[in-house]
């Protein structure tokens, strides 16, 4: 149902000057999906959202936001979108509810509707006892959870999020997480970029890997590790020096092998099994670690780099 | 992976009370106004209390040391300004002076503030609100500022006998015009500057000397004659020559004419310049 695509878009291209940000991607959400574009910095996820967010003009192909095109009909789509952009941008002289309301006001809200939401906006984002405080003394998680509150002033139908959680703590983290969830639960379409592959695979249901202004890969978590890698990946690490020497006897156990500065990832359906056989060829790391594969090995494989550097 | 936390108790599920899908009521140019607006007052029912000096203390130093002090003497030596007694020469002029002053103060580092700093211009424009209204709405709430310190000020000086006719509450649009003369300008200025060095330069090269070289103080044809022509070019002098007429319930004629059309002017094209250059800013 074509009704049920919030976002398409064909061949987007943001350029600024003659750098290419965004160089043709095509893109697909459905309502009630959360969708996520991971890659590094400078991979192009901001203007992308700025220009989902019908902030920032189209440089080349097609982009429709609920139906419409963001150069004709930018303010109907906006009265509809949350934005939690990747700054905070909230006004730090005001206190935390005054920004709740001067927001709402912004869609045409009465003064009598955004009070009303406010208490719940407010208990939805924890900050209920902070209300009457100024925002500028606020913790880092604090006024990314009051974004996060403000960007659902208007109860929109997606939610776009620009790295929620970058630079915070991994205990704000999960509480922004858990926040998250519950939108998802309540059938809002979540746009989210990070650099965090746990946060990919803990939030979205389906994901573009982006790398300098490309889509790289498509698909689930899920699907993108059954695809680009293998069950399971050893981590071995050697004294300096000698992880040179070792490479071949790794991939001669391993379906594939990774050369990090600090370490080897050999790529293999079983660790245990491919640990113990590199023992029987008198290999000896100084630490090895069996984990299941994540979407920063579906990274490194795409694109021979790390997500975070 | 660790799973999220599992919350306390006493959480709230996300909001309910949906307005649901499908298009949003849309709001008018006026509505959405207001709410700039309404912003703005927030921030300054804030901040009010720190800006009560500028406000309302400083233009009674003036009132003070050039009115009655410098006054006196002027009025004993020259037998005061322009067959005026210096008092009710010097007070209107400080009450457009003033409102150049309040423009530039309202109009630098705010701007910047809600351009670069907390971005909020940037988080308006995520919401149904164009461009025009960011910056009208703000603009607005100067001019309402400038004509509410206008009033206080002229209210604080009429006991002293600085005013000769009631005209003088036609000072208020006076200075409200004459303010966002710069203020307009400014802002167009403030959202093009990449950084803050450029105010001090403002104040220090075109605010001071404003200040003392358009006819606030003394008559500008005292100037050298060279400089009488930056007088009639720069915003200020008109202000004063309006407030002045304005207070003294002189009738200006064509002349009167002339200070507003330079006055509206450059409220006129520092409001294409402000508008094209937030565009630039905000919308790339
Ligand atoms: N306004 C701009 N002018 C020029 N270059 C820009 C601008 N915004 C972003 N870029 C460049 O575009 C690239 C992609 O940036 P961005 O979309 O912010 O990436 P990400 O959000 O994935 O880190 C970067 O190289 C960045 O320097
Ligand atoms: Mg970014």
């Amino acid at each position: 149902m074509t009704d049920d695509v919030l976002l398409r878009a064909r061949g987007l291209t943001k350029s600024f000057g003659d750098f290419t940000a965004v160089d043709g991607i095509d893109v697909q959400v459905l309502r009630g999906e959360a969708f996520g574009f991971l890659g590094p910095n400078g991979a192009g996820k901001s203007s992308t959202m700025k220009m989902v967010g019908c902030v920032s003009p189209v440089s080349g192909g097609e982009l429709r936001i609920l139906g419409m095109d963001p150069a004709a009909d930018g303010a109907a789509i906006r009265a509809r979108l949350g934005v939690c952009p990747q700054q905070d941008m909230l006004d730090e002289d005001l206190s935390v509810e005054e920004n709740l309301w001067v927001y709402g006001r912004f869609f045409g809200l009465s003064r009598k509707e955004v009070r009303a939401r406010t208490d719940e906006l407010l208990d939805f984002a924890q900050l209920t006892e902070r209300r009457h405080d100024r925002v500028e003394p606020l913790s880092g998680g604090m006024k990314r959870r009051l974004t996060i509150a403000r960007a659902l002033v208007n109860d929109p139908e997606v939610l776009l999020l620009d790295e929620p959680t970058t630079g915070l703590d991994p205990q704000a983290r999960h509480v922004l997480w858990d926040r998250l969830y519950r939108l998802k639960r309540e059938g809002v379409t979540l746009i989210i970029t990070t650099h965090y592959m746990d946060e990919a695979e803990q939030l979205c249901d389906r994901l573009v890997v982006m790398d300098h202004g490309r889509i790289v890969a498509e698909g689930s978590p899920r699907e993108l590790i059954d695809t680009y890698s293998t069950r399971e990946v050893v981590e071995l690490r050697f004294p300096v020096d000698e992880q040179e020497r070792h490479v071949d006897a790794a991939r001669a156990v391993a379906e594939r092998v990774e050369e990090l500065p600090d370490r080897l990832l050999a790529y293999t359906a079983d660790g245990d099994e491919t640990l113990a056989r590199l023992h029987e060829r008198g290999v000896r790391p100084l630490s090895s670690l069996v984990r299941r594969s994540t979407l920063e090995d579906v990274f490194l494989h795409l694109t021979g780099r790390s997500l975070v550097d | 992976m660790s799973a999220p936390t599992v919350p306390g108790p006493a959480v709230a599920d996300a909001p309910s009370g949906r307005l649901g899908p499908g298009p949003r009521r849309p709001t008018s140019r006026g509505e959405r106004l207001g709410a700039v607006m309404a912003h703005h007052l927030y921030v300054y029912r804030r901040t009010w209390k720190g800006s009560v000096i500028g406000r309302f203390v400083s233009p009674l130093f003036f009132l003070l040391s050039m009115g009655l002090g410098l006054g006196a003497l002027v009025d004993a030596r020259a037998g005061g300004v322009e067959g005026l007694p210096y008092l009710r020469y010097v007070v209107p002029g400080i009450v457009a002076m003033q409102a150049m002053m309040l423009a530039f103060g309202d109009s630098t580092y705010a701007v910047m503030g809600y351009i670069k700093w907390n971005r909020m211009y940037s988080a308006m424009l995520s919401t149904p609100l164009r461009v025009g209204e960011v910056l009208w709405g703000h603009l607005l709430v100067v001019a309402l500022q400038l004509g509410v310190a206008t009033a206080i000020f002229l209210l604080v000086a009429a006991p002293f006998g600085a005013f000769g006719s009631w005209w003088v509450l036609l000072a208020v649009p006076v200075a409200v015009l004459t303010g966002m003369a710069f203020s307009v300008p400014t802002f167009a200025l403030a959202a093009w500057l990449e950084n803050d060095n450029g105010f001090s330069i403002l104040f220090r090269f075109v605010m001071t000397p404003l200040m003392l070289f358009s006819g606030t103080f003394f008559p500008v044809d005292q100037l050298p004659g060279w400089m009488q022509p930056l007088a009639w070019v720069t915003p200020l002098w008109h202000g004063v020559e309006l407030s002045r007429d304005a207070s003294e319930g002189v009738w200006p004629g064509w002349a009167g004419v002339g200070h507003l059309g330079v006055l509206v002017l450059y409220v006129g094209v520092g409001a294409v310049l402000a508008h094209r250059s937030f565009t630039r800013r905000l919308l790339s």
